[in-house]
């Protein structure tokens, strides 16, 4: 019920929205929560198991209950917890658990079950029969059990991520958070202070207190406004710090208040990661409950959350409200209900001492012992000495104390330790280093106290600065003592319920101590206590009290479970933002990417870039179609493909030929100027890492290639074989991939081509010959090499260029009979002529597997060569690479797939080798493939099975030499 | 006849306007990175110094101005952009063309500073990362070079084959800084 009052909301504007299909009016600065008490709805959601209709518990981000999914279509977010949605125009809530309704659910059936469903139950229930477990029970379960889901559709709303960088992180804006701001400001210290909540004043919003004479929220509006009017402070408001990480680095999450959220182009939410010199944590308190029978009736909230929705929203959650609690803040709350004309039915207090002036009915040294009214609270029953007493209520206030949030503190393996004073634990110095904690998340339980611990935090940051301490007034404020006499289990039969979310109960962790899973951990996982959404925010200090008792021993000895980021849920999308679809990794495109585009190329991904696979011609309804011609095209006319995305590297220096020669096997120092030579490189353990070309452009100046794949471990590894082998060596080099747009030119009228389209003739340039050459004026390199086996060139040209030459070669080698060839018709080229490719030189192979041992030269050391010589790596034995042709019944072959000696069964001890590479040759009329087998190189003419068991392909396949197309080379040369 | 026409870049994909923020390919001129032989960096930056007016950046850092401006760009390597490379340099250094190789980008306007911080980690604070600063440094999983032109003008360089990755990058960070009204 809205009451009148001096809550921050704007009753100038109302806002309308929808829960479970109903229409209802709040306020901007209502959160759903208030909204829907404000419209007397106090039930909100199902529990997690026994689907007990549950209510809102809480006022902020520790909500346990008031889970509801918003949001339509790709838009549906789940879990979101009403105590901190934002009210706003047009907002649809749905609740979640329940069928057909949150009014009448049917597995509330569960509840009666209760017996039956405790702690273990899953585990001791499900164990027979095994097959069961993933087909049957587990769905059933799931389907029961459970929280709001996703719509299972790609998200369309935008997320952000972004970086923060400050001197001094501040977390929360309460009381100590605002000081400790103020303090490090005024030192000019660059500061950001984060809150979770919408407005600055953290409890000073819920609560009638003054500071400096005024109502604590003004001061806190006030002092917000003077700081963020400083450079050197940055506000963050609906933040919430979500991790501690190394490095002084902190997770948080930003959400976007809904009406900038729904300008075009903004995010919903926004992943931080701050980086801070020093943070001070003020992150205070969360109150805690008491549990007793039936202590998760809706309209039994925390005494907390009943105070700020009365103050800060002008909300009560009942016409007829009984407070029960172990502090004074039960005294509090009757009072400030008292104030705002609420019926108080009764006020009880578990301490045996205290007293009261306020005009209610008092139970001193009482305890709430259970509760009735299944959807809604009705009345409760008060336990002394003396006896029970039944006592009408449609809203309980509860407070079982104080537990300061150190959750952060133990996010880098931090225990926190235990409090005797306030029965509560407190975070361990220098948990987390860099941070300092000031307020009531460090046991500072009065206004003053908090205010003046967040100076003082900010002075001995400060002072690590070396900045100098501004002179603050510490304003006037409230400081009274905390006094508590620990109260966390009700004694009596009934469920008593700890973790609400997870519908954890007293029982339930007694029972795992019976089972002697007496360690907490052991009991947390037991139970599944403080392992829903909240991560049991609200339950793990009493639940672990009650585990202590259970085992007979102490709260400190038994210790907490381990907080883990983040301190709140963050979505998926945010941690990820960006990332989605074509986000996953940027796109690496050609110069020549548009015109392959106009011709209907599909692309190909070859690492990051995008690669024509083929040129579809009118009437090819087939790749193969395709594949086949451009082959026979490169083989009798001239082809023209992009090969821009070989890594191509520029080495200088004295040393150039030095540095070489001890990167690949083979000798480069001898390379004549205006020569390229086919050079391997090994990794450090002896294994092939890339094969290349090499080019001496000038006495001290070579060209080097790599494959597309491993253009950039080559360049990783020149770095380091200079930086750490061999740093005296005087050699520079550096990336010259994206400089040049180099283009394939193969086939017998490739000269004819080059010749035309050159200023100058080609002339006599051989084989493994390179030149400078100009085309339309513009400087070019032309190499004379080959992939395919034909006469063939490759030809660079600055980038700018690449477009206009690509479509210039196309016309021309069109003229002559020729095209464009993509992708599959390269492989199937180089296949034919046994050349290989990172699907051979996988990681798994040395030069001798591949047939290239007497490219070690044994003139000289190489990066590899005491590796490579080692036992295993020349044994018999080794897989080599052969050749390979369908010899079966059925004319195909499939790269991964085993071979095996005709006889024999097709199992992995009798493997003989696999296939890297197939195509089908238009050259030879079959398919073509390459492999590796047991001494491959002498078992030439053997006739063996190929099984592909993955694919269910099998037929027999004849070895031979991996080089099929021109084994004399002289369709190269001539 | 062939006619060989020059394409930059960032052709077609820019420039890109967001609120008062903008985004435009830059024309660097001539790219070409200068790195200095074994115990030659003074003397390529007297060389540098003596042909071009500025001296060899130290790390993270850029000399010169606009038209004529020299970066750091990795460990003993600088980018000249600009001028052609005097001939002298050669003595000291390896230089090599990198004029095509890089898509050269400026973002300008207030709040340019807030979209880079959604897409790279580095501090780039007013008191951090001034005026004739540069980093190497990650931009959604492409290596970038970040230099701070002015107080709101920034280059941006990529491999040109990133540049239309880029642009969207930025246009998408732009829109979600302009959106809040930059922040």
């Amino acid at each position: 019920m809205r009451i009148e009052g001096k809550g921050q909301i704007d009753r100038t504007r109302p806002v309308s929205f929808t829960f479970d299909g109903h229409r209802y009016q709040g306020f901007a600065g209502d959160t759903l929560a208030s909204a829907l008490l404000a419209n007397d709805i106090r039930l909100m959601g199902r529990s997690f198991k026994y689907h007990r209709p549950r209510g809102v518990l809480t006022a902020g981000s520790e909500e346990p209950n008031a889970l509801v999914t918003t949001g339509l279509g790709p838009a549906q977010e789940p879990n979101v917890r009403a105590t901190t949605l934002e009210l706003h125009e047009g907002l649809i809530a749905r609740s979640q658990n329940r069928w057909p309704s949150l009014d009448w659910d049917v597995m509330a059936v569960n509840d009666l079950a209760a017996p039956f469903l405790g702690a273990g139950f899953y585990y001791k229930t499900f164990m027979w029969p095994r097959k069961f477990w993933e087909a049957v029970y587990e769905p059933v379960i799931r389907n029961a059990a459970g929280l709001g889901a996703l719509s299972g559709e790609a998200i369309t709303e935008k997320y952000e991520r972004a970086w923060a960088h400050c001197d001094l992180l501040v977390i929360g804006a309460g009381p100590a958070g605002l000081m400790a701001a103020q303090v490090a400001a005024e030192a000019g210290a660059d500061v950001i202070l984060v809150d979770e909540d919408t407005r600055p004043g953290g409890r000073l919003n819920a609560e009638t207190l003054e500071v400096d004479g005024m109502p604590g929220a003004d001061w806190a509006a006030d002092l917000a406004d003077d700081l963020a009017a400083l450079p050197n402070v940055r506000i963050m408001a609906r933040t919430t710090v979500t991790g501690a990480y190394d490095g002084g680095t902190y997770g948080a999450l930003e959400r976007i208040a809904p009406d900038m959220a729904m300008r075009p182009g903004a995010p919903l939410a926004c992943f931080w990661r701050i980086v801070a010199k020093r943070c001070i944590l003020a992150a205070g308190a969360l109150e805690r409950p008491v549990a007793f029978q039936n202590n998760d009736r809706p309209g039994i909230m925390m005494a907390s959350a009943v105070r700020a929705y009365l103050n800060r929203w002008d909300v009560v959650p009942g016409r007829n409200v009984a407070v029960f609690g172990n502090t004074d803040d039960a005294h509090r709350t009757a009072a400030d209900l008292i104030a705002a004309g609420v019926h108080v039915s009764a006020l009880i207090d578990a301490r045996h001492h205290s007293t009261t002036d306020l005009d209610v009915p008092f139970y001193a040294g009482a305890q709430v012992s259970d509760a009735t009214g299944r959807k809604g609270l009705e009345a409760i029953t008060i336990s002394r000495a003396s006896g029970q007493d039944k006592v009408q209520a449609d809203c309980l206030a509860m407070s079982g104390g104080w537990n300061p949030s150190v959750h952060l503190t133990c996010h880098m393996n931090g225990r926190p330790a235990w409090n005797r004073d306030i029965a509560a634990f407190t975070p361990t110095e220098g948990a987390i280093p860099g941070m300092v904690t000031a307020g009531a998340c460090q046991g500072d339980f009065s206004t003053r106290a908090c205010l003046e611990a967040g100076a003082r935090a900010a002075a001995e940051v400060l002072e690590g600065f070396g900045l100098t301490l501004p002179h603050v007034e510490i304003p006037k404020a409230e400081d009274s003592a905390y006094d508590i006499t620990p109260l966390w289990a009700v004694p009596g039969k009934g469920r008593a319920w700890l973790d609400f979310q997870n519908d954890v109960t007293v029982k339930d962790v007694k029972q795992a101590a019976t089972e002697n899973f007496r360690s907490v951990e052991h009991m947390k996982r037991y139970t599944t206590q403080g392992m829903a959404t909240d991560q049991g925010k609200s339950s793990n200090v009493v639940a672990l009290a009650v585990l202590a008792d259970a085992t007979g021993r102490g709260i400190p000895e038994t210790g907490t479970t381990t907080f883990r980021p983040p301190y709140v849920p963050v979505p998926i999308a945010a941690m990820g933002s960006g990332a989605q679809g074509k986000g996953f990794a940027p796109e690496r495109f050609t110069t020549s990417h548009a015109a392959s585009k106009e011709r209907g190329a599909p692309m190909i991904e070859a690492g990051l870039w995008y690669r024509p696979s083929y040129f579809p011609q009118p009437g090819e309804t087939h790749w193969r179609q395709s594949c086949d011609r451009e082959v026979n095209m490169v083989r009798n006319t001239v082809g023209v493909a992009d090969v821009s995305t070989l890594g191509k590297i520029d080495i200088q220096g004295p040393d150039a030929a030095a540095l070489l020669d001890l990167v690949y096997t083979n000798m480069m120092s001898t390379l004549k100027v205006g020569r390229v030579r086919y050079g391997l490189m090994l990794r450090e353990d002896g294994h092939v890492m890339d094969d290349g070309t090499c080019a001496r452009l000038g006495e001290a100046h070579y060209l080097i290639t790599t494959t597309t794949a491993a253009a950039g471990q080559v360049m990783r590894h020149l770095e380091f074989v200079h930086q750490c082998l061999v740093p005296h060596l005087d050699v520079r080099f550096i990336s010259v991939t994206e400089q040049w747009a180099q283009f394939a030119i193969a086939g017998p009228k490739s000269r004819a081509l080059l010749d035309d389209l050159l200023d100058a003739p080609v002339g006599d340039l051989p084989f493994m010959g390179y030149g400078d050459v100009t085309v339309d004026e513009v400087a070019a390199r032309l190499f004379r090499i080959s992939f395919s086996g034909e006469h063939a060139y490759e030809l660079a040209v600055p980038a700018c260029y690449g477009d206009a030459l690509f479509r210039e070669l196309l016309t021309r080698a069109e003229a002559l009979g020729g095209g464009p060839y993509g992708m599959e018709a390269l492989n199937v080229l180089r296949i034919e002529k046994g050349f290989i490719t990172h699907a051979e030189i996988h990681g798994r192979v040395t030069a001798g597997d591949i047939g290239m041992a007497r490219m070690i030269s044994a003139k000289k050391d190489c990066i590899g060569k005491a590796a490579a010589a080692r036992p295993g790596l020349v044994e018999e034995g080794r897989e080599q690479l052969v050749g390979l042709t369908p010899v079966g019944a059925v004319k195909e072959l499939t790269s991964g797939a085993h071979l095996f000696n005709q006889g024999e069964e097709a199992v992995r001890v009798n493997d003989q080798g696999y296939i890297t590479s197939v195509g089908f040759s238009p050259t030879f009329g079959c398919f073509l493939g390459l492999g590796f087998l047991k001494d491959g190189l002498s078992r030439h003419g053997e006739v063996l099975r190929m099984v592909d068991h993955l694919r269910g392909v099998e037929t027999l396949v004849k070895v031979q030499d991996p080089v099929q197309f021109d084994p004399d080379g002289g369709r190269v040369r001539d | 006849m062939i006619d060989l026409y020059p394409i930059t870049p960032c052709a077609g994909l820019l420039p890109i306007e967001v609120g008062a923020m903008r985004l435009t390919e830059v024309d660097a001129g001539t790219i070409t990175s200068l790195s200095p032989y074994k115990g030659r960096d003074d003397a390529l930056s007297d060389a540098l110094k003596a042909a071009h007016g500025m001296a060899l950046p130290a790390p993270n850092r850029a000399t010169g101005k606009d038209g004529n401006r020299a970066i750091w760009f990795g460990q003993r390597q600088a980018l000249l952009l600009g001028p052609a490379p005097d001939a002298a340099l050669s003595e000291h250094a390896a230089l090599t063309d990198q004029s095509d190789a890089w898509a050269v980008i400026r973002l300008t306007g207030p709040g340019s500073a807030d979209v880079l911080a959604r897409l790279v980690p580095l501090d780039l604070r007013d008191g951090h990362f001034r005026a004739g600063h540069t980093a190497r440094t990650d931009l959604m999983h492409m290596h970038a070079s970040l230099t701070r032109i002015s107080a709101q003008a920034w280059q941006i360089m990529v491999f040109r084959s990133f540049a239309q990755t880029l642009a969207h990058e930025l246009k998408t960070a732009m829109q979600g800084v302009a959106a809040r009204g930059g922040v």
